[in-house]
């Protein structure tokens, strides 16, 4: 801050009244990581280690922070986008976010990925008050303003997934006879509990058959076998990207056809359909709230479009056949709304208060109707998916958008 | 201990105890790591460098200790300080009876046994019947110690300066153990262990305690870690935990117990300077300053500073005689 002086202060009433139209912006506020000039925002991220190949969508998130910058920044403000190598081991989490805090002095912590590794935190940035913003886990734990007032999700969570399953089934099926297939982790029960909170009274007489399996299991033919036997009719399949191309591979081997639905998290063609066989995927149904880079349909629509020219602009080097680029693109967009809106406050209690005010926020790579939407007692961002279907090449998108709200 | 060992100890102890009311609360956090590592450095030292055993499965040991000490604290409200001789007692009994099938295991064979047990870790941490202890997947929360309220100090200042005590306790066990007529079988039988059974020496026997007391460090030092990250996951304990103290080992100096302490920080430390240069490279990066060092000191720290300290003597005595 520079001496007030008569002259300053003369020059400052222009501004000052273009400014008083909006209250927002007429006070500055800063706290530790805002300044007149910079934004700083801490990110970890595995770069290294087994889980490595998620070490894309911070890329994606540096490239989209450095076009930023190239166009001015935020409200002026320059983002200083400081992002640690984790490698998924929450101990090293534990260490890089204090750095963050305590030694980079960031404003607030942006997209850091992993259940493990956040959970290491979570205690920590509550009593820190620091905001934890757009966590990267599907788990449900990431939306209790309640105990957790600074921590706050992004994706639609896994609850809420098996929600708008359950929506779809008593829709189309409503006497379906279910079997459920599903990890035995906090992911799966997870789930398993959507579904079943989704189908309400009717879960205990739908839901015929439920087999667990362990990651440690080297296959889970025996428990298709099992749920064959349940003579179920419709499956739903909620398992990592292995166990789903094993699942989808047995139920072929056994001529076991049922209504086949499949949770998002395998939904991949390269990386689970293909290895399963993509006749023997053909008609699965799942749900996803991006757009697929991948698919022709997109070709002349603006929001691809617009990902597109980043991509080839500030990411040349990304893949653009992967749901990451457009995950980290999607979600650092929406990151800068709400540091657009925070105006000339920047303080943490302002940035969580624009947090969990969000309305109504559309972003180009968003299906079209798919809204962000959040309130100090709704810390789930998006909570929309609409349903797809496999036509043995790619997946094909069908009827509305399908809300299910978990709150906790 | 010679007298420059014994000065540079002296040295060493009296920097140590100012430190965290001279740097910030996340250095602080970031030197009682340090400190942590390196005592799980020394319990793989006593095994590897003293006894000429192979592990690349101390992870788990760490990993066991941690776990040992979050499940006390945090289903039956055990004091954490209560938690390490449990956490200890715990892996010297796992370290011994995992000793006994490995006595038939030599040199790489063991080091692929030992790896055996660092890469079923995590899954063994994530088995469901053991969930209700270990909270699966989830891992465990636990809250950080308080100081005692009759001292002026954080809960970071605090937790240093127990870990530091920690250290300075096991280490000096430690010396005291190599030093002495267990000591000496110990290495007699690293160094040759048929002469070593003809003198008498129970090798068996020597070599399984040795894998309980290395356990036993290397449990401890998971303990404290957990107080200090507040956190387990099985995610924090995969194999790379055990290359990561392997390397530790090495850099630090095989045989040497300050070097232990050396090889802590390396792996703290390193892998962060590895990430300031360059993020897309820092494994890169990494393995260059890896190489590099041990190009330096083949020896590690330890083999260095002796070297050193030798010169520095040598030629003292040359111009004290000119």
């Amino acid at each position: 801050m520079g001496r007030l002086t008569r002259r300053t202060v003369l020059a400052a009433i222009p501004g000052a009244m273009s400014l008083a139209a909006l209250p927002a912006y007429s006070k500055k506020k800063y706290d530790t990581g805002a300044s007149d000039s910079e934004i700083r925002i801490g990110h970890t991220n595995p770069y290294s280690g087994p889980a490595s190949t998620y070490g894309v969508i911070g890329k994606t998130e540096a490239a989209f922070f450095n076009m930023i910058n190239e166009q001015g920044g935020i409200n002026g403000r320059k983002i200083r986008f400081i992002s640690y190598d984790d490698a998924y081991s929450p101990p090293k989490t534990v260490e890089q976010v204090r750095k963050l805090v305590e030694s980079d002095g960031v404003l607030l912590l942006f997209n850091m990925l992993g259940t493990p590794t956040n959970t290491a935190i979570h205690k920590y940035v509550n009593q820190k008050k620091i905001p934890h913003l757009f966590i990267a886990s599907g788990a449900t734990k990431w939306g209790d303003p309640k105990n957790f007032a600074w921590s706050m999700g992004w994706q639609p969570n896994y609850q809420s997934e098996g929600q708008i399953y359950a929506a779809y089934i008593m829709q189309n099926y409503p006497n379906a006879k279910i079997a459920v297939l599903y990890q035995n982790d906090d992911y799966g029960k997870d789930y398993v509990k959507g579904l079943k909170d989704g189908l309400g009274d009717k879960a205990r007489s739908m839901v015929v058959s439920e087999a667990p399996y362990e990651t440690t299991d080297p296959t889970v033919d025996s428990q298709i076998v099992t749920l064959k036997a349940s003579g179920a009719d419709l499956f739903f399949n909620v398992t990592t990207p292995k166990f789903a191309a094993q699942a989808i591979k047995k139920l072929a081997e056994i001529g076991w056809k049922p209504v086949h639905i499949l949770n998002s998290v395998s939904n991949s063609v390269g990386g689970v359909l293909k290895a399963a066989g993509l006749e023997n995927a053909k008609d699965i149904l799942s749900a996803h709230y991006l757009k697929d880079p991948t698919d022709p349909a997109w070709k002349d629509d603006a929001g691809y479009k617009q990902w597109s020219a980043f991509m080839d602009a500030h990411f040349p080097d990304g893949d653009r056949t992967s749901s990451f680029t457009v995950y980290g693109y999607t979600v650092a967009q929406a990151l800068a709304s709400v540091l657009q809106r925070c105006g000339g406050d920047l303080t943490r209690d302002n940035v969580m208060k624009q947090a969990a005010s969000i309305k109504d926020l559309e972003l180009p790579m968003l299906l079209p109707g798919i809204k962000a939407n959040t309130s100090p007692t709704d810390y789930f961002p998006l909570s929309q998916l609409r349903m797809q279907r496999f036509t043995g090449e790619r997946w094909k998108l069908f009827g509305p958008i399908i809300t299910g709200a978990v709150q906790s | 201990m010679t007298f420059p060992a014994r000065a540079v100890t002296a040295v060493a102890v009296v920097a140590a105890l100012p430190a965290p009311l001279l740097v910030s609360s996340f250095v602080t956090f970031q030197l009682t790591l340090v400190m942590v590592y390196g005592l799980a450095i020394l319990g793989l030292n006593l095994l590897t460098g003293f006894n000429g055993q192979f592990s690349l499965g101390h992870g788990a040991f760490y990993g066991l200790g941690a776990y040992a000490a979050a499940v006390l604290i945090d289903r039956w409200e055990v004091p954490y300080f209560c938690t390490l001789p449990v956490a200890g007692a715990l892996c010297f009994a796992v370290g011994f009876l995992f000793g006994m099938p490995a006595l038939r295991l030599q040199g790489i064979y063991l080091a692929l046994a030992t790896f055996a047990l660092a890469a079923a870790m995590p899954q063994i941490l994530k088995f469901s019947p053991l969930e209700p202890l270990t909270g699966g997947v989830q891992g465990i929360v636990i809250a950080k110690p308080d100081p005692p309220l009759w001292l002026p100090l954080d809960a970071d200042q605090w937790l240093y300066y127990f870990t530091l005590a920690v250290l300075l306790l096991m280490c000096a066990g430690a010396a005291n153990l190599v030093r002495s007529r267990t000591g000496r079988a110990i290495m007699a039988i690293r160094d040759d262990p048929i002469a070593a059974a003809a003198m008498g020496i129970n090798t068996a026997l020597y070599k399984t305690l040795t894998f309980g007391v290395s356990a036993l460090y290397t449990g401890v030092a998971g303990a404290l870690g957990a107080i200090a990250v507040q956190f387990v996951a099985p995610d924090s304990f995969t194999f790379l935990l055990s290359i990561s103290l392997l390397v530790g080992l090495v850099i630090g100096g095989v045989g040497s117990i300050p070097g232990s302490l050396v090889g802590g920080a390396f792996v703290l430390f390193v892998p962060n300077v590895a990430e300031a240069v360059s993020t897309g490279l820092a494994g890169a990066i990494y393995g260059a300053i890896m190489l590099l060092v041990i190009f330096v000191m083949p020896t590690g720290a330890a083999g260095f500073a002796r070297i050193a300290l030798a010169r520095l003597a040598t030629a003292r005595h040359n111009r004290v005689k000119s």
